[in-house]
């Protein structure tokens, strides 16, 4: 994989973001206050915008810090801090390289996980971002070990991702704004943890197309 | 069953620009108090940086106004870093303030508890100190709707906001030292419980419905001032047994020492006339008085809203001389003036 793949996931995420935001908001008015999709939105359309200007030669790295830093300008509320730590993470663990493997890539998605969770200091079962991510990056890593080829480890993990988002629905919140609910909480599936899993969607979408 | 058609009745141009047109209108209403830099996405009081004052900036998402915007000007903030509605502002604009109104004595952010606030807020802290500047934060989480736990985000900062700024604001225009006003502020809001009640839900520009349905008869109790729903809903009552359900969730937890003097804060959420905020008032004069307290200060108004959502919180802050001498003292801000 190269910067390439990079901005394909990053454009994917963009619009399948786009396509869904008012079910993010929707989801978002029933714990929170309704405007997780219209914010995510806004960030990920200043992302590509923010990489429409950097060359092919930007190493892959270097795209994910740009990406990280748009989305804490733009985005605002809990979400842009913590996709911005997650993403400059990742970035800082792909480095320099111009290309990286399988293994490179869950380390990156280790690092975001652990980005977030150092910001956020969420645990599973909290009902946040990181009931979607920290599956996904611990289903990559199971499926690269295992031997699975790349586009399966990172469909694997996409699904991980979902499960985990749809795993949030009986939990209580213990995190972020739907806390305040308490109990009420429960019987919702949280926005922050569905935008992850779009996010990682998009990902196994581009991976596979960088095989196409 | 009738289905209910929501429409907005708001005056808008483009939902998307409403927060950056309010603050471009604040200024024209106001340039001698506060100039608004549109780049930047910020208010800041007019005159700013005074060299060896101690500056004061707060922020957060819009549609609480007049917070915090009304409140730059003499004897409260220099700045005021304002968000989408309901949505935290980002780190590049606490640090434009910040770097703004800096002279030389030091910054005090105050952030209300929300987890995306603080997130912001402690990024832009980081900035600032790399650039030199040294920023105290103070966090205000004076809601006792929220049980202060490891399973919730702690308790949110709503109306000892507005106290703690007039407060803080006094104090640094006094010329006190920044870690003298950082101890001040967490001092009212350490003496400070507030409790909201929700008569309606509100309407974000950008989502052009209400963000709960609340059916005729019932009410939502402990709400928060993002239009989220409260800690639970209960049929509705009179305004006496309202109030009493406030001043009962305040005082239980602040504890305030017997016959006490307080500032009573009645806060109307958007929605709700003067001719009920006053109402309340009134109920609660007679009960905090009831309960051997005396309230020796009010503030009765919309200054801390949930855009336009009819309901009310109270704020007790418990007061000794000097939080009552920087009360009195001189402010002139575009929501709040009194002493010049």
């Amino acid at each position: 994989m190269q910067a390439q793949t990079i901005i394909r996931w990053l454009s994917e995420a963009e619009g399948q973001i786009k396509s869904q935001s008012d079910y993010l908001t929707q989801l978002d008015a029933a714990i929170g206050d309704g405007d997780h999709g219209t914010n995510m939105r806004r960030g990920f359309d200043a992302v590509g915008k923010a990489l429409a200007g950097q060359g092919d030669t930007t190493p892959p790295g270097r795209l994910l810090t740009v990406a990280g830093k748009t989305l804490v300008a733009t985005v605002g509320g809990a979400s842009g801090p913590l996709w911005g730590s997650a993403l400059r993470r990742a970035g800082r663990a792909l480095g320099d390289v111009e290309s990286f493997d399988g293994e490179r890539l869950a380390d990156a998605l280790d690092a975001a996980v652990e980005g977030v969770i150092d910001l956020g200091a969420a645990s599973p079962g909290d009902k946040t971002m990181v009931d979607a991510l920290l599956p996904a990056a611990r289903a990559l890593r199971e499926e690269l070990g295992a031997g699975a080829p790349l586009d399966h480890a990172v469909r694997a993990a996409a699904e991980a991702a979902r499960s985990g988002a749809e795993a949030t629905v009986p939990m209580r919140a213990r995190k972020g704004r739907a806390s305040y609910l308490g109990e009420r909480s429960i019987g919702h599936q949280d926005p922050g943890a569905t935008s992850a899993a779009i996010i990682l969607a998009a990902l196994s979408a581009a991976v596979d197309s960088s095989r196409d | 069953m009738s289905v209910v058609e929501h429409t907005m009745r708001k005056f808008l141009n483009d939902p998307a620009d409403v927060v950056r047109e309010s603050l471009a209108g604040l200024a024209a209403a106001h340039p001698d108090l506060v100039r608004y830099d549109a780049e930047a996405q910020i208010l800041v009081r007019a005159g700013t940086p005074a060299q060896g004052k101690v500056a004061l900036i707060s922020g957060g998402g819009s549609g609480h106004e007049p917070l915090h915007g009304g409140f730059v000007g003499r004897g409260m903030l220099d700045a005021a870093c304002p968000g989408e509605v309901f949505t935290s502002p980002v780190p590049d604009q606490m640090l434009a303030a910040t770097k703004a109104v800096d002279g030389g004595a030091g910054v005090v952010h105050i952030v209300k508890n929300y987890t995306g606030d603080v997130m912001n807020f402690k990024l832009a802290a980081e900035d600032a100190a790399d650039e030199g500047i040294a920023v105290e934060s103070v966090l205000v989480d004076d809601d006792v709707a929220v049980e202060d736990s490891l399973y919730t985000a702690g308790r949110r900062g709503v109306g000892a906001t507005v106290l703690l700024e007039k407060i803080a604001g006094a104090a640094a225009e006094q010329g006190r030292d920044v870690e003298a006003v950082a101890a001040l502020a967490r001092r009212v809001n350490g003496r400070s419980r507030s409790f909201g009640v929700a008569l309606s839900s509100c309407t974000p520009p950008a989502a052009g419905k209400p963000i709960f349905d609340l059916p005729d008869g019932e009410i939502e109790l402990g709400i928060g001032i993002h239009g989220e729903p409260g800690r639970r809903r209960e049929a509705t009552r009179t305004a006496h047994e309202i109030v009493e359900v406030m001043v009962e969730a305040v005082l239980s937890d602040l504890a305030p020492a017997e016959n006490s003097r307080v500032l009573a804060f009645v806060n109307g959420m958007g929605g709700t006339p003067a001719l009920e905020l006053y109402l309340l008032y009134g109920e609660v004069d007679r009960q905090l008085r009831a309960a051997g307290l005396e309230p020796v200060r009010n503030l009765v108004g919309s200054y801390i809203t949930s855009l336009e959502m009819a309901g009310a919180s109270l704020t007790v802050l418990e007061l000794d001389d000097d939080l009552v001498a920087l009360w009195d003292a001189p402010v002139h801000t575009p929501a709040l003036r009194w002493g010049v």
